[in-house]
C-alpha cells in the first residue's frame, strides 16, 4: 500500500512538472508578449523592458530559471503588475477565492447529494419531478446568467444584498449560488440516478428481507455505493471551485484569483498563468488522490493492492 | 431610506480607516466621503515614473501634483508658483512654491530632476518613456533610448526652489504637458524602499504631494486616498475619504452605482448608453483626443490608386454608423479630432475642415465615379481583401457596418477576419494585413502626437505610409511654434487628407456618471480626473 501511494506521488510531482512545461512552452510561442499594449511600446523600451524581465534570454534559459523558481517556490515577478510576486498574488488572492470556494462545495455536498437520494426514494412523486427539474434549469443556466440576475434583483431591486465585493456575510450568498449552481444541480442528479440502480441491486433487496429498517438500508448499504460516482466527481470539481471562477468573481467583483486564468492569459502575463495552472494542477492531483482514498474508505472492495499489484 | 442606511453602514465601515489616520480630524464632524469605481480590476503600477495607463494615471493625479495642474484645458500653477521663457522659448524656468512630501519633508527642485531622469533611464524600463521624444527636452529622447548620457540631458535644479529646462526646440504644449502623469514627482528615498514601484502601492512607503495620501490598497479589490494635510492647497480640499474600487464589469458596477454604493464610474455599461445620453443628467459624454481609423497597405498593388483609397473612404456613412454605435462618437473626416486649439485660439479640428468627406452617405455618388475611373464601375474587378481588427464586441459592429457599406454602396466586398490583441499587434506591425484597424490617442495638447505617427519610419506608421513632403512637414512642425507649427500641421493633414493612407472613422469619446452630490470635480483635456476640488453635498 505505501508503495502505491509513494509511487502515486512521484507520478502527481511528474504531471506538475509536465503542465509547467507545457503552459510554458505553449504560452512563449503565441504571438505577442506581456508588453504587448494599446499603444504600442517603441523597440528601444521593448529592449529595456525585456532585458528586466529576461525576455531576451534563450527560451531554454528562460525554462531552466523558470523551473530552478518553481522547485524553490518563488513563481517569479508578475509583468501586469509591476514589482508585485506571483507569489503574493496567490497569497492574496487564494485564501478568499478558497473560502468561497469551500462554501460552493459544502452547498453542494449539504443540498445536492439530499435532494439526489430523496428524488431517487420518491421516484415519480412530485418531489421527484420538482428535484429533477431544478437540477436541470441549474445545469443549463450559465452562471454568468445567474450572478447577473442575482445582482439585478436581490442586490438591486430588493437591496437585500451589497451588489459586489466580500463585505457582509450575507455577500457570499449571490457568489455561492452562482459558483455551485451546475455542480450542485449534477451532483443531485447523479446522486438520484446512481441511487435508483443501486436500490434495484439483489443486495439492498436481501438486506430488506432480512427486516433491516429502512434507514439502516439506504444509509448504511445503498449510499455507499450510490456515492462513488458521486466522490468522483466531487474529487475534481472540488479542484476547480476552490481555485476559483473567471466569470463569477469578475461579476461579484471578489479579490480571488479565478479572474487571473484569463486575464493572465490576455496579459500574457506568463509567470501568472503557470503560477495559477500548477496550483490548480496542483490541487487537481491531490483532490485526485483524495478521491481514491475515499473509495477505499467507502468501498472496502476497493484494494490498492491489487491495483499496485 | 434605504439609500441613508447605506450610506450610514458605508460611513460606519469607513470610520475606522478615517479615525486610524488622523488623529485631529475626530472633532472635524463627519467625513466627506466619495465613493469611485475605476472602472479597472486595479491599476497595473501607481509609481508615476513606471506607469502608462489612465486607471493608474487617474489615482496618480489625485495622489501626486506635477508642476501644474491641468483642469478641463485651463493650466492652473501646482508645485510650480511661476515660469518664464528665455532663449526664444527654448529655456525655461519654473519657480517652486513652499511644498511639502506627505511625509512632512520639504519637496524640492533637484526632487523633480531627480525623478524625471529616473523615468526616462533605461534602467528603469518605464513603458513611457517614449514621452521624452516630444517633451524636446535636449538630450531626453536620446537618455530614454539609451543612446546619450543622463547627465546630458538638459534638466537642472539651480537651488531647491528653481528648476531650469533646456529645449531643443521652443514647445507651446510644454507647460501644460507638465500636468501628465508621467511628469509627476517622486521621493527617492520612498522609491529605493520598494523596488519596481511597489513603494508607491504601499500605504506604508508611499509617500506624495498631492492632495490626497493613500492609505489603504488591496490587490484586485480597490484603494483608499485620504485628503494630504501637508498639500500646499489643503485648505480648499473639500473631500476627506476616496474609496476607489477596482471593478471591471460595468454592470455590476453600475448596479451599485444605481444602489448608492458609488457616486461616481469611470466606466459605464454600453448597453445602458443610449438611454442615459437620453434620460439622465448624471452621464457625462467628453471628447477624447483620438481617432478610430482603418489602416490600408500601402505596401500591397491594390492600394496603389488613391481613387480606390479615396472611393472607400467615401463610401461609408460616418454618421449612421456613430448613431447605431450609440456612444456619442465624433464622425471623423480627418485625423486630428476636436479639442485641439490652434495659433489663432481656434479649433485645428473645425478650422480643418473635411476635406470633402462628408460624414454622411453622400460622398457615395463621387466614390462610385471614382472607381469607374479608376477601372472598377460598380466595383468590378477589384480583388475581394481581408479587414483586419482585434477581437472585440464593439470593433466587431464597427468592421462588419463597414463592410456592408462598401458592399452596398460600391459593389466592392471584403471578409472580415479579427485576431486577439496581442496578436493582432504583430500582424499589424509586420504589414501582413491588407486592410487593417487602426486607433491612436494622444497625451499632449498638440495635434503633432497624431500626426507624426506617419512619418517614415514611425514604429505606429501602420500604412508604411512614406510622403517625402508630408514627413517633412511634421518635422518643420516640430521644431517651430505659433503660425509655423500650425501652418505645417494643417499642411501636413492635408497630405494624409489627400493621399488617404488610412479611412478615418470617428473620433473617440470617454464618458463618466457622476452623482449630483459630488460637485466641482473636475478632468483635464486629456481625460485625467482630478477631486482636488471635488466637494460633496448629501
Amino acid at each position: 500500500m505505501r508503495n502505491y501511494f509513494l509511487r502515486r506521488f512521484i507520478y502527481s510531482l511528474f504531471t506538475i512538472f509536465l503542465i509547467a512545461t507545457v503552459t510554458f512552452f505553449m504560452m512563449h510561442s503565441i504571438p505577442g508578449g506581456p508588453f504587448t499594449r494599446e499603444r504600442p511600446v517603441p523597440p528601444e523600451i521593448m529592449r529595456a523592458l525585456n532585458a528586466k524581465y529576461h525576455l531576451d534570454d534563450p527560451l531554454i534559459v528562460q525554462y531552466f530559471d523558470y523551473l530552478k523558481g518553481l522547485v524553490t517556490f518563488d513563481l517569479g515577478p508578475s509583468f501586469s503588475k509591476i514589482g508585485v510576486s506571483v507569489n503574493k498574488l496567490i497569497i492574496t488572492g487564494f485564501p478568499i477565492t478558497a473560502k468561497v470556494g469551500l462554501l460552493a462545495v459544502i452547498l453542494i455536498i449539504v443540498l445536492g447529494v439530499p435532494f439526489g437520494i430523496i428524488s431517487a426514494l420518491r421516484q415519480n412523486r412530485p418531489i421527484d419531478y420538482i428535484v429533477t427539474f431544478g437540477a436541470t434549469l441549474g445545469v443549463t443556466i450559465p452562471s454568468f446568467v445567474m450572478a447577473t440576475l442575482y445582482i439585478f434583483f436581490i442586490a438591486g431591486k430588493l437591496g437585500l444584498v451589497p451588489t459586489f465585493g466580500l463585505k457582509t456575510p450575507g455577500s457570499y450568498i449571490g457568489p455561492m449560488i452562482a459558483l455551485s449552481g451546475y455542480s450542485l444541480s449534477f451532483v443531485a442528479r447523479l446522486t438520484r440516478s446512481s441511487m435508483l440502480e443501486v436500490l434495484r441491486q439483489d443486495y439492498i433487496r436481501t438486506a430488506r428481507a432480512n427486516g433491516l429498517k429502512e434507514l439502516a438500508v439506504i444509509g448504511k448499504h445503498a449510499m455507499k455505493n450510490a456515492l462513488i460516482p458521486v466522490v468522483t466527481y466531487l474529487g475534481p470539481t472540488i479542484a476547480a471551485l476552490m481555485t476559483g471562477s473567471f466569470v463569477v468573481e469578475r461579476i461579484f467583483a471578489i479579490p480571488g484569483i479565478g479572474r487571473y486564468f484569463v486575464e493572465s492569459v490576455t496579459n500574457r502575463d506568463y509567470t501568472v498563468i503557470i503560477g495559477v495552472t500548477v496550483l490548480y494542477a496542483a490541487f487537481y492531483v491531490f483532490m485526485v488522490y483524495l478521491v481514491d482514498v475515499l473509495y477505499a474508505i467507502i468501498d472496502p472492495r476497493i484494494k490498492f493492492e491489487k491495483e499496485a499489484g | 431610506m434605504k439609500k441613508a442606511l447605506i450610506l450610514a453602514l458605508v460611513v460606519l465601515i469607513l470610520a475606522p480607516a478615517v479615525f486610524a489616520n488622523g488623529g485631529d480630524e475626530k472633532e472635524a464632524g463627519p467625513a466627506s466621503v466619495l465613493n469611485w469605481n475605476l472602472g479597472s480590476a486595479g491599476p497595473k503600477t501607481l509609481d508615476p515614473g513606471l506607469n502608462g495607463a489612465s486607471d493608474g494615471g487617474d489615482v496618480g493625479n489625485n495622489l501626486y501634483e506635477g508642476l501644474v495642474r491641468e483642469q478641463a484645458g485651463i493650466v492652473h500653477p501646482g508645485m510650480a508658483e511661476s515660469w518664464e521663457l528665455s532663449d526664444g522659448g527654448k529655456t525655461i524656468t519654473f519657480k517652486l512654491r513652499d511644498a511639502k512630501w506627505s511625509d512632512g519633508s520639504k519637496l524640492t527642485a533637484g526632487d523633480f530632476e531627480y525623478s524625471w531622469k529616473r523615468a526616462m533611464d533605461p534602467a528603469t524600463a518605464s513603458e513611457y518613456s517614449w514621452i521624452w521624444e516630444y517633451t524636446n527636452v535636449v538630450g531626453a529622447q536620446e537618455a530614454a533610448e539609451g543612446e546619450g548620457s543622463l547627465e546630458d540631458v538638459g534638466i537642472r535644479a539651480i537651488d531647491d526652489k528653481t528648476l531650469e529646462l533646456k529645449l531643443k526646440n521652443p514647445t507651446d504644449y510644454f507647460v501644460s504637458l507638465m500636468s501628465f502623469y508621467h511628469f509627476h514627482p517622486v521621493k527617492k528615498s520612498a522609491v529605493e524602499a520598494g523596488p519596481d514601484g511597489i513603494w508607491a502601492s504601499d500605504p506604508e512607503l508611499s509617500v506624495s504631494n498631492g492632495p490626497f495620501i493613500l492609505t489603504s490598497y488591496t490587490i484586485g479589490e480597490g484603494l483608499v486616498m485620504e485628503k494630504n494635510s501637508n498639500y500646499w492647497n489643503a485648505d480648499n480640499v473639500k473631500v476627506d475619504v476616496i474609496n476607489v474600487a477596482f471593478i471591471d464589469v460595468a454592470s455590476t458596477a453600475y448596479q451599485a452605482y444605481k444602489n448608492g454604493e458609488f457616486d461616481f464610474l469611470s466606466d459605464v455599461p454600453p448597453a445602458e448608453i443610449p438611454r442615459l445620453v437620453a434620460e439622465n443628467p448624471e452621464y457625462y459624454i467628453f471628447p477624447l483626443l483620438g481617432t478610430y481609423y482603418y489602416n490600408f497597405n500601402m505596401d500591397l498593388e491594390m492600394w496603389q490608386d488613391v481613387r480606390v483609397r479615396r472611393a472607400l473612404t467615401l463610401g461609408i456613412d460616418r454618421e449612421k454608423m456613430t448613431e447605431i454605435q450609440g456612444k456619442g462618437s465624433i464622425p471623423a473626416a480627418g485625423f486630428v479630432p476636436p479639442g485641439f486649439v490652434d495659433n489663432k485660439g481656434k479649433d485645428f479640428f473645425e478650422t480643418a475642415g473635411t476635406y470633402g468627406i462628408p460624414t454622411d452617405a453622400s460622398g457615395v455618388a463621387e466614390a462610385k465615379k471614382l472607381l469607374a475611373e479608376a477601372g472598377y464601375p460598380n466595383g468590378e474587378g477589384f480583388p475581394k481583401f481581408t479587414l483586419m481588427y482585434n477581437t472585440s464586441e464593439g470593433h466587431q459592429q464597427i468592421a462588419e457596418m463597414v463592410q456592408e457599406m462598401w458592399k452596398t454602396n460600391l459593389g466592392i466586398e471584403c471578409d472580415l477576419e479579427n485576431q486577439e490583441w496581442a496578436v493582432f499587434q504583430d500582424t499589424r506591425t509586420q504589414g501582413d494585413y491588407e486592410a487593417a484597424r487602426g486607433g491612436w490617442l494622444t497625451d499632449f495638447m498638440d495635434p503633432m502626437g497624431l500626426l507624426a505617427i506617419f512619418q517614415t519610419g514611425n514604429s505606429y506608421n501602420d500604412p508604411n505610409y512614406n510622403n517625402a513632403e508630408y514627413d517633412a512637414l511634421v518635422s518643420k512642425a516640430n521644431q517651430t511654434v505659433g503660425a509655423e507649427h500650425y501652418e505645417a500641421l494643417y499642411a501636413a493633414q492635408d497630405i494624409l487628407m489627400t493621399e488617404l493612407p488610412i479611412v478615418p472613422v470617428y473620433h473617440y469619446t470617454d464618458d463618466l456618471l457622476s452623482s449630483p452630490q459630488v460637485k466641482n470635480w473636475s478632468r483635464s483635456v486629456l481625460g485625467t480626473l482630478d477631486f482636488s476640488t471635488a466637494s460633496i453635498e448629501r
